[in-house]
């Protein structure tokens, strides 16, 4: 089963239709997610929001094929990577390849700098080295921390080791990134600037972005999101205000 | 790909190098544990060969002179020159005791086996086999010759008991088994620094003699003195060294020495047996036993603080797996790091070692394949070490790096 089934017409993009997650069993068995339907289109930047306990972090752990859904599809560009069960056997692989991730901490290795933390992905996929920097480099200038190139993680900012963050999670060109709570440690004019960049980096890389967020200041700036509670989510329009 | 084993340490070298110090001198002492234990088995065997002997030959049913007592005539090597096959046949007598040195304001003592040879006898058993400084003893009484490592001079006065020697030569790694510097003079002093008794002992035996009837006759003058003249003296020594002529057996010859004197001979290898296996072996033991201590405090040390660093870096292990890092990448970086661990804490060892082991009072051999032995050791120890680490890191979830 390590050949994703292919479906829809995009190769980029999430879908995800009416999926579960119930942890436990019988009589302490919790439904965490109940029916929860998205569809992300390639360059677009969603805002997934809901109270604590609506099932969010279950949602971005399925999303990121660290724990296994119930029940449901999920479907990622033209493959279908869960249905019932994953349609796919090297889940680190899929991670590593199809999906980026931006954390509410940036978790820079600290032992790396800032060149090797984005070049770290495509070495790891086996990507030569000085070809692995190159591309790092590009991202970095792309997102103006290229003169931090050579830097400790712990020499940054906080904006700045944000935006290595989103580098890291762009390096291997995902069709799609989960953004965890992005935007929680910085200020209001270094939130705004991550949706930014995180919108420019979508439109630039034609990829689906998930930005699950509490955060009063950026909600405004979606112009989709949805609304998760007691597991089931809700397409709701944005304003779509201060991105472009 | 690149080494995250090598960054991490280049990361947090002070961290590492201070462990890897602290490691590194347990694992100097160590490799200083099994340099007393190979030193005290070369000062064996530089007794054996220095004395020059190719047999030992001792009192009956004793495993003398090194590890037992041991009493013979002193006359006994006279009939065992006669015998076939020997060349040469000396007297000897060894007694470790205090000795000290005078010349100074303060008279030093150290502890020295005190070994009486014939004077004169350059060349036979259990001779000084060479000098560094000085010459052998030639005269028959209060002369030595000295071990270096006694720290007396040319000239020095030496006192043993109540008679005080000059020391006229000095000579090199001349030791006992236990390591204590050897210090040569005449026979017959020796057989009397052996059996001196203090001066109110011996006026004590007198009068106690001069009151036996038996001894002490008015029709027979000169018996008393002569009683209380083989009453001062001592005609034993502890063995006869003897060599052998060229390309004879030392079994053959040794066993008419058995048969008709009745005495014990023990060849150069049997006396090595006893040396190794009897006399030096429960220190051995002792040795053995501290460096297995030393081995698994080691191997807790490096489980402890790869462990403990493998949990400082649990979110960023999460981070590495939720984003495709595969299991055994982590595991080897883990493993990198502790092998590291021990090759700095190696380095330090033995460094550590060589430079203080000539401090040790007793001879410290440090060999160069209980060095390589010890690096498998290490290198093993921190593989095993790891092992806990790596378990940790294996059962992080990725899922941690993700919140909620």
């Amino acid at each position: 089963m390590d050949k994703p089934v292919h479906a829809g017409s995009q190769d980029r993009g999430i879908r995800i239709e009416g999926l579960r997650k119930v942890y436990g069993h019988g009589d302490t068995a919790v439904e965490a997610l109940k029916d929860v339907n998205m569809v992300v289109a390639p360059g677009e930047v969603v805002g997934l929001v809901g109270p604590s306990g609506s099932g969010k972090s279950t949602l971005l752990k399925c999303l990121g094929a660290v724990i296994e859904p119930t029940s449901g599809r999920m479907i990622l560009g033209r493959d279908v990577i869960y249905h019932q069960r994953w349609m796919i056997s090297d889940l680190r692989a899929l991670r590593r390849d199809k999906i980026g991730f931006v954390f509410q901490a940036p978790y820079l290795i600290p032992f790396l700098d800032v060149t090797d933390n984005v070049a770290l992905l495509p070495m790891l996929a086996g990507v030569p080295n000085a070809h692995a920097r190159k591309r790092a480099v590009e991202l970095l200038t792309a997102l103006d921390v290229q003169h931090r190139a050579r830097a400790m993680p712990s020499q940054l900012s906080g904006g700045e080791q944000q935006r290595v963050s989103i580098a890291r999670g762009l390096v291997n060109r995902p069709p799609v990134i989960l953004a965890d709570e992005p935007t929680a440690p910085l200020d209001s004019g270094r939130a705004l600037a991550v949706i930014r960049i995180l919108n420019q980096m979508a439109r630039q890389f034609d990829t689906a972005i998930i930005v699950v967020t509490h955060d009063e200041k950026i909600i405004p700036t979606f112009k989709r999101i949805y609304h998760i509670r007691d597991g089931v989510t809700h397409d709701e329009p944005g304003e779509g205000r201060g991105i472009d | 790909m690149i080494s995250l084993a090598g960054r991490d340490i280049a990361h947090a070298w002070g961290k590492f190098v201070l462990t890897g110090i602290g490691l590194g001198l347990l694992i100097g002492v160590t490799l200083t544990m099994a340099g007393v234990y190979r030193g005290m088995v070369d000062d064996a065997k530089a007794l054996l060969d220095n004395s020059g002997a190719d047999l030992w030959v001792v009192q009956q049913d004793t495993q003398g002179p090194y590890a037992e007592a041991s009493s013979l005539s002193d006359d006994t090597y006279r009939s065992i020159l006669g015998m076939a096959g020997v060349a040469r046949a000396a007297n000897v007598t060894y007694l470790t005791m205090q000795v000290s040195g005078l010349g100074n304001d303060k008279p030093r003592e150290i502890r020295a086996m005190v070994v009486g040879i014939t004077p004169d006898g350059a060349g036979h058993p259990g001779q000084p086999a060479y000098l560094v400084a000085g010459r052998q003893l030639t005269r028959s009484h209060y002369e030595a010759v000295a071990d270096i490592a006694t720290g007396f001079a040319l000239g020095q006065q030496i006192r043993i008991r109540r008679n005080d020697y000059t020391v006229v030569g000095l000579t090199r790694r001349m030791v006992s088994s236990g390591g204590d510097p050897m210090v040569f003079i005449p026979i017959k002093d020796a057989q009397q620094a052996q059996f001196l008794k203090d001066n109110d002992a011996i006026l004590r035996q007198r009068e106690r003699t001069a009151q036996n009837p038996l001894l002490n006759r008015p029709g027979v003058p000169g018996l008393l003195d002569a009683v209380i003249a083989s009453q001062s003296s001592n005609n034993s020594v502890n063995a006869v060294l003897v060599q052998i002529d060229a390309g004879a057996d030392p079994q053959s010859v040794a066993e008419p020495i058995r048969r008709w004197k009745r005495l014990s001979v023990y060849t150069r290898e049997q006396m090595h047996g006893i040396l190794i296996e009897k006399l030096i072996a429960t220190a051995a033991r002792q040795i053995a036993m501290f460096l297995v201590i030393l081995a698994v405090v080691s191997a807790a040390i490096v489980a402890f603080i790869i462990y403990t660093l493998t949990l400082g870096k649990i979110r960023e292990i999460a981070v590495l797996k939720l984003i495709g890092t595969r299991n055994r990448t982590i595991a080897s970086m883990i493993l990198q790091q502790a092998v590291a661990l021990g090759l700095i804490g190696f380095i330090v060892g033995k460094v550590s070692a060589t430079f203080w082991a000539p401090i040790f009072p007793k001879y410290v051999l440090l060999e160069t394949g209980d060095a390589l032995r010890g690096f498998v050791a290490v290198v093993i120890i921190c593989v095993l070490a790891s092992i806990l680490a790596i378990r940790a890191a294996l059962k992080v979830d990725p899922a941690e790096a993700i919140g909620g």
